[in-house]
């Protein structure tokens, strides 16, 4: 029993905070407090989808030794020219094709840069992309090993990344909307608001207000 | 083929990128427009923007139509790893509705939005269109499910601002638009939560990757199940699905009018379309879960729809609420269609989608029409509203009347359709539930048109002229498109068709094909 809940209690704790949130939103008639309650169901998902994506024992997915073409060190050392990206037809990562991307060898094809990015031929031709140029092979289900090293897969916090920035730009529009509506009726209580609505429900209050 | 010789004559990189650029051409004209001076100057940015969109969703469908089902690697990356557009029959179809609707009332309803939003924030308010424009492309051409979601908040953040930019007619549009916000994030939060499951089941996010590889589990992976559910439910709180739609009659009855009538026309077939994308491409009916689902969920809350939310709307004293129920009863149609699972019904549901969008466009742009002259939308005050004007009154009656399903209107043609698709399974409750929900239409709209006819007008309302002549123009172009497409229905027949036949085709064999 204690290793059922043990073992997931990441999907316990987001089911809680969940539930919590969408409780909240339903039960309080303050309008501050239903978009803390939304937050709390939206970041509820965005755990889940970051503790979906941990791989145990993977490190942060940034592949060791490509950060230093931004210090320029390395970059100088390996003979390289002096701008960032002159370098050949593949863009600003020449080195990295042979340097990282062999181990997997069903994966990483020559054709394919370590980001399984197709690397464009001499010319950057928009056509070069066919579907079914790229195959996730079935070494990915094993764990994303590049070089020995195991990652976390990256995938699901980047689309956490872009859910917050959703979440983020709906927080602020409903924080706007909770500001106008104060303007608007002095009060941010669903009961209010109701209450007054009612009490200018005569048409003679409404429609003239341009 | 013309549609060859037309493609054959434009640039290659035209045709090669219209997909992308009729979702990013609007995108990038939103920031323009804010920027932009208030009023004309702003107003033509966003029209041509959004002109733009409908031209390259056109070519995007005349692609579709000439060699097939279209694909698009944003960026270069190809799926399924990178973000892939595509498109088939039925997102072009949606695409080119909803770029060629919004894109008439952004030209045609400048009027109608200098009156009722205030003149410093013309711009703003544009722009926010604009974005809840490219929302709704994005939905239609993205192939990806992540890609889908953040498109569909795209679309859902510009809705609730340009939602509550009605408040300075009224400021019961705050909290309908607040309403609007808890509800569309609670449904955005729940598709992307179902995208999660099946993400965790599949390992991918395309969509037709996420075919081929969930299918087979569905049967048995309670996972899969429970994401396909999420995916449902996140969506049917977008369209608008029976117990969901409580949002929906606070924020088209306090929208600006413009508003109302694009999010009628669109925002919730838009939504409907991503609920068949589910069903059909993701899974297919032919798996006995989805079937499940469509036929003993979505068919019967269908039915409630079209049942409860007409008989709400016989009780309204407000001429965009009655309207706002009607299409809540009618998006009960189209699940209805949705959910017989056979080529027929989908396409009398596309049909259906296309014509509603036509008559719930023509019906709201009148109404915008009567707010900018009498400033209301109440029944009573709207009484005989046809003796000062009467163009604009007849364009309502035409829309009404294709609402009701009169024969030689388009309403009637996609009736038929959905009478014949749900004969042809048998389903003799669902005509009795058709032909119930018509009867109760012919009453509501019965009902507003006797007022505004027939009805002595309120003593001490000021004599109106009627509207300006560009507002009056694309108000007449859309009431015209009800009658033509009720007595020539090929051209939306066939598209509902081919849209019909590539989600069924899709489903048979699992992927579509990919060129």
């Amino acid at each position: 029993m204690g290793e059922f809940f043990f073992e997931r209690y990441n999907y316990f704790a987001v089911i809680i905070l969940m539930m919590g949130g969408l409780y909240v939103v339903f039960s309080s008639g303050n309008m501050i407090k239903r978009l803390v309650g939304l937050g709390l169901f939206q970041t509820a998902v965005f755990i889940f989808y970051i503790t979906l994506g941990k791989v145990s024992g993977g490190t942060a997915s940034i592949i060791p030794g490509w950060d230093v073409y931004g210090h320029g060190k390395d970059y100088a050392d390996a003979g390289h020219g002096a701008a960032y990206g002159t370098d050949g037809a593949a863009g600003g990562y020449p080195a990295a094709t042979e340097a990282v991307a062999t181990p997997d060898a069903g994966v990483a094809e020559p054709a394919l840069d370590p980001l399984m990015r197709v690397v464009p031929e001499v010319d950057l031709n928009p056509y070069r992309v066919r579907p079914g140029d790229l195959q996730i092979g079935p070494g990915l289900a094993d764990g994303p090993q590049v070089d020995g090293v195991l990652y976390t897969n990256p995938l699901p916090s980047v689309l956490i990344l872009t859910a917050i920035v959703v979440g983020v730009a709906t927080l602020s529009v409903g924080l706007a909307l909770t500001v106008r509506t104060r303007e608007a009726y002095g009060s941010i209580e669903a009961e209010d608001i109701r209450t007054a609505d009612a009490d200018s429900a005569d048409p003679a209050s409404q429609g003239g207000r341009a | 083929m013309t549609f060859e010789a037309f493609l054959a004559g434009l640039p290659p990189a035209v045709v090669h990128h219209a997909p992308v650029l009729a979702a990013a051409v609007p995108l990038l004209a939103a920031p323009l427009t804010a920027l932009s001076w208030r009023g004309r100057f702003a107003w033509a940015v966003a029209s041509t923007g959004a002109f733009s969109a409908a031209f390259f969703a056109i070519v995007t469908l005349l692609r579709v139509l000439t060699e097939g089902t279209v694909s698009y690697a944003v960026g270069g990356w190809g799926p399924p790893i990178g973000i892939e557009l595509r498109v088939d029959a039925l997102g072009g179809t949606m695409a080119v509705l909803v770029a060629v609707m919004g894109s008439l009332l952004i030209f045609g309803g400048y009027a109608s939005v200098a009156a009722e939003v205030r003149k410093e924030k013309t711009s703003l308010f544009l722009a926010a269109f604009l974005l809840c424009f490219t929302g709704l492309i994005g939905i239609c051409i993205t192939g990806d499910a992540f890609n889908l979601f953040v498109f569909l908040e795209v679309n859902a953040i510009g809705t609730y601002a340009i939602v509550a930019m009605g408040a300075s007619r009224d400021r019961r549009a705050l909290p309908a638009a607040f309403n609007y916000l808890i509800m569309g994030s609670i449904g955005a939060t729940f598709y992307v939560l179902g995208v999660g499951y099946i993400y965790a089941a599949t390992g991918t996010l395309n969509m037709a990757d996420m075919a081929r590889l969930a299918s087979p589990l569905v049967a048995d992976s309670t996972v899969v199940q429970a994401g396909f559910a999420l995916m449902v439910v996140g969506l049917g709180v977008k369209a608008a699905m029976f117990p969901l739609h409580q949002w929906l009659p606070g924020a088209y009855q306090f929208a600006p009018s413009l508003v109302s009538t694009f999010l009628a026309a669109t925002a919730t077939k838009v939504a409907i379309y991503a609920i068949l994308r589910v069903t059909y491409t993701l899974f297919n009916p032919s798996v006995a879960f989805d079937a499940l689902i469509l036929q003993w969920v979505l068919a019967p809350l269908g039915a409630l729809a079209v049942i409860a939310c007409s008989v709400q709307a016989l009780f309204q004293k407000d001429i965009k609420r009655i309207l706002a129920y009607s299409s809540v009863a009618q998006i009960g149609y189209m699940l209805i269609g949705v959910a017989l699972t056979t080529q027929a019904g989908a396409a009398a549901a596309v049909l259906h989608m296309l014509n509603h969008a036509f008559m719930k466009a023509a019906l709201f742009l009148a109404l915008a029409v009567l707010v900018l002259r009498y400033r209301t939308t109440s029944l009573d005050s709207l009484a005989g509203a046809a003796r000062t004007a009467p163009w604009t009154v007849a364009a309502f009656a035409i829309g009404g009347l294709s609402l009701i399903g009169i024969p030689l209107t388009a309403g009637f043609i996609s009736k038929w359709a959905l009478l014949e698709a749900v004969l042809a399974s048998g389903w003799l409750w669902a005509v009795i539930v058709i032909s119930v929900g018509s009867l109760l239409a012919v009453l509501y709209v019965g009902r507003v048109l006797d007022v505004m006819y027939f009805k002595p007008p309120p003593a001490d309302r000021a004599p109106v002229q009627e509207a300006p002549p560009v507002l009056l123009l694309t108000l007449w172009v859309l009431a015209l498109a009800n009658l033509w497409f009720g007595v020539d229905a090929s051209l939306t027949r066939g598209l509902a068709d081919a849209a019909a036949q590539a989600i069924t085709d899709l489903a048979n064999t699992g992927l579509g094909s990919v060129q």
